[in-house]
């Protein structure tokens, strides 16, 4: 064996660091899933009639749908009747301020690094903690407020700004647009919300970080964010799990909706837990996530540093709709040992003079498979659409797969479409270079897979670019071959 | 300060080195000629420690230490430089990033702590300064699109960055037009110290002109077969390796 998969072996070893459970007192829903469960979810919430309506809708339309087959992965079937869907941290009142909220709770989202005291937060990033499938906290809302932006739990929006979640809930992903998008509709129980009013510039980064604790829970958030004409708003979203045996379904949807001349900017750093190096456990990560440029000369900016999930199903879409709008997708895809991602993104441009843009880098280590999947669509009346997809995947050691599959439908003569792909390994001789300078190898890997990721991670606030690189490091360390 | 003896070394089933027996102290610089397929740079990959070559037989001491005994970041780490011959891009790391990394992670191995942005950039700043290179060069990614000059001008201001006590240049005058090897010469001239040794490896003469070494040998068939003076290194040019040959066949 040589050197170099011995290091392999030693770093593939290392623990999920994310690991722990905490005890939290839950509030469960029976197990499985009907037409009961979801108006007992409804009913915890105290949901409006209409809501509940909506939910039973696509309920509905989930019984008749069937789960997709085209991602290049395999897992067993799930059993959705062993599933809970509903799992809530335990806490007699809804707090209406920090001091309230549980300090397990606290002391869990310390453990991750995530501060929820208000005044210990560095450079104002406002955070919405979800942990199961409920918000627990809130910060820097009374300052967002001022702005007239609001960020809160989904719920909570429900109740304050009903004509606001009416107007866009499904909107830019209908109920029915998919499997788990039917799904989660049923059953989603919590998330966040926000929306930037006309013409306001969000001062600080909006976050959420979401955590699973409870065994055989999913998670099933929902995500929604509206930017009014002219606002900019930057969006940053965390995710860890605990190490549990058995693996755990994670179908969350995200909307975002820009209108004219207004941009969002949303960034994922995803770390749920992987499974183990023989591959038991693990999140299913399937998620919806699109966004819909309205209005002209808006923009919807992806940018994803995907590491964790057994199996990660995810194609953050842009629709890019009005007349000079920008849609982008920037990723980075990680995976190791049993790990499995079939991800990618979907230009849809319906608008003239549409640009969009994919920069795409995956990187396989161990026995894992990596797929890039991507749609570039232009429509019959977006004259004057342009692409530039790059799609680049690195190989490290000599068990894992790297697939690349883009689709490109065009239907108006004027649109510029260009894709280019890479395959690289990573090279005994650029390893042996660095450890000749005195680096070891596993700083060379490091050193050498954050220089390939670089331009994703440029993409990505401060404060989550230096997240990201260590975590790169981690999940690959030494995986050379 | 390094010290080999009767040094054997293959790659696969393929006997390469036939027992080299080379002294270098410190203050010297030693040029190692030889035909192609001598043996020269084979000689410079054992002493970095590339995995792709089994040590067969002897030893080799670098200032007391065992130094087979190694893995190649700890011997770069106790003061071995290579300056390669074809020196690796890395897509997306910049030479300075990479030389922050190299010198910090060395630092720690000599038990000094890591250096500030501040001291660092005065450290390459000066560095620059002597080996003649420009900083838009350094905030490149590493070797990535530069020109046969520019990345043997890199591999000099990387020494001069890490401070050897043994430098080892491996065939650097390859793919050098004059000028180019005019202003890496004089950057390895500026290096020299009374403490540092280098070991120059080249099939040509040209380089020698402008580092002048103390001693030149000459390999042939993995061996040493003839030392001596820099005269040495002018009659090969004149009279070609054939002599050589001949004469250690004879021999």
């Amino acid at each position: 064996m040589s050197k170099s998969n011995q290091v392999l072996e030693e770093i593939t070893s290392k623990e999920y660091e994310h690991g722990w459970t905490v005890n939290l007192e839950a509030d469960e829903a029976p197990k499985g899933l009907s037409e009961d469960i979801v108006r007992f979810i409804s009913a915890k919430k105290n949901e409006p009639e209409w809501l509940l309506e909506w939910r039973l809708k696509a309920f509905r339309q989930w019984q008749k749908m069937v789960e997709p087959k085209w991602p290049n992965v395999t897992y067993p079937a799930i059993n959705y009747q062993d599933i809970i869907y509903y799992s809530a941290p335990k806490q007699k009142v809804k707090p209406t301020s920090l001091e309230e909220v549980d300090p397990e709770l606290i002391k869990t989202f310390e453990k991750l690094g995530i501060s929820l005291t208000e005044q210990k937060r560095l450079t104002g990033v406002a955070v919405d903690a979800v942990i199961d499938s409920v918000s627990v906290a809130t910060t820097f809302k009374e300052k967002l407020s001022e702005l007239g932006i609001i960020f809160c739990s989904f719920s909570e929006a429900v109740k304050e700004h009903p004509e606001l979640v009416k107007k866009y809930l499904g909107s830019v992903v209908p109920m029915t647009d998919n499997y788990f998008a039917a799904l989660n509709s049923a059953v989603f129980s919590d998330g966040s919300f926000c929306y930037i009013p006309k013409g306001v510039r969000c001062p600080m980064e909006l976050s959420t970080y979401f955590r699973i604790n409870a065994a055989n829970t999913g998670q099933f958030e929902r995500t929604l964010i509206v930017a009014d004409e002219g606002s900019y708003v930057s969006y940053l979203e965390g995710c860890t799990a605990p190490m549990r045996d058995e693996n755990q379904l994670h179908a969350a949807v995200v909307e975002l909706y820009t209108m004219k001349g207004a941009e969002i900017k949303y960034s994922t750093v995803q770390n749920w837990y992987p499974g183990d190096k023989q591959g038991k456990g693990g999140i299913y990560n399937f998620v919806t996530k699109r966004g819909l440029c309205a209005g002209d000369h808006s923009k919807i900016s992806w940018t994803q540093v995907e590491t964790g999930s057994a199996i990660t199903w995810k194609y953050p879409s842009c629709v890019l709709k009005g007349d000079y709008s920008v849609g982008e997708f920037y990723s980075v895809a990680v995976t190791n040992n049993y790990q499995q991602a079939d991800t990618g993104t979907k230009m849809i441009h319906i608008g003239k003079n549409t640009r969009s843009r994919i920069v795409s880098k995956g990187i396989s280590a161990g026995k894992s498979q990596n797929s890039y999947r991507g749609q570039v669509h232009v429509m019959k009346r977006a004259a004057n659409a342009r692409n530039h997809s790059q799609c680049d995947s690195l190989l490290m050691g000599d068990q894992c797969g790297a697939h690349t599959f883009p689709y490109i439908d065009v239907e108006n003569n004027s649109a510029r479409i260009e894709h280019e792909a890479t395959t690289s390994k990573i090279g005994e001789d650029q390893i042996f270079y660095c450890l000749q300078r005195g680096i070891d190898e596993e700083s060379a890997v490091a050193l050498i897979v954050n220089g390939y990721a670089k331009e994703v991670l440029n993409q990505l606030p401060m404060e989550f670019a230096v997240e990201a690189q260590k975590l790169l490091a981690l999940t690959l360390e030494g995986s050379v071959g | 300060m390094l010290s080999i003896k009767n040094l054997q070394a293959k790659i696969g089933e393929k006997q390469i080195l036939n027992g080299i027996d080379l002294q270098v102290n410190a203050g010297e610089v030693h040029a190692i000629m030889g035909p192609n397929g001598s043996g020269k740079s084979t000689l410079a990959s054992v002493l970095s420690g590339r995995e792709d070559y089994e040590v067969s037989g002897g030893e080799v001491y670098f200032l007391g230490k065992d130094l087979l005994e190694l893995s190649p970041e700890d011997r770069a780490r106790e003061g071995i430089f290579m300056a390669f011959q074809y020196p690796v891009e890395i897509p997306g790391v910049s030479t300075i990033n990479f030389m922050k990394t190299a010198l910090n992670q060395i630092r720690e191995y000599r038990g000094q702590q890591a250096l500030d942005a501040v001291s660092f950039l005065q450290l390459m700043k000066e560095k620059m300064k002597l080996v003649e290179i420009d900083q838009s060069l350094l905030n490149r990614s590493l070797n990535e699109g530069f020109s046969g000059g520019e990345k043997k001008r890199n591999e000099i201001f990387q020494m001069a960055m890490l401070e050897p006590k043994l430098a080892i240049l491996d065939e650097t005058d390859s793919g050098l037009d004059i000028d180019a090897l005019r202003i890496v010469a004089n950057g390895v001239n500026k290096l020299r110290t009374k403490n540092n040794a280098t070991i120059v490896v080249t099939h040509y003469q040209r380089l020698l002109d402008y580092i002048v070494p103390d001693y030149v040998h000459v390999l042939y068939k993995g061996k040493i077969v003839k030392s001596g003076s820099k005269e040495l290194a002018l009659e090969l040019e004149a009279k070609g390796y054939d002599w050589i040959k001949s004469e250690a066949t004879v021999a």
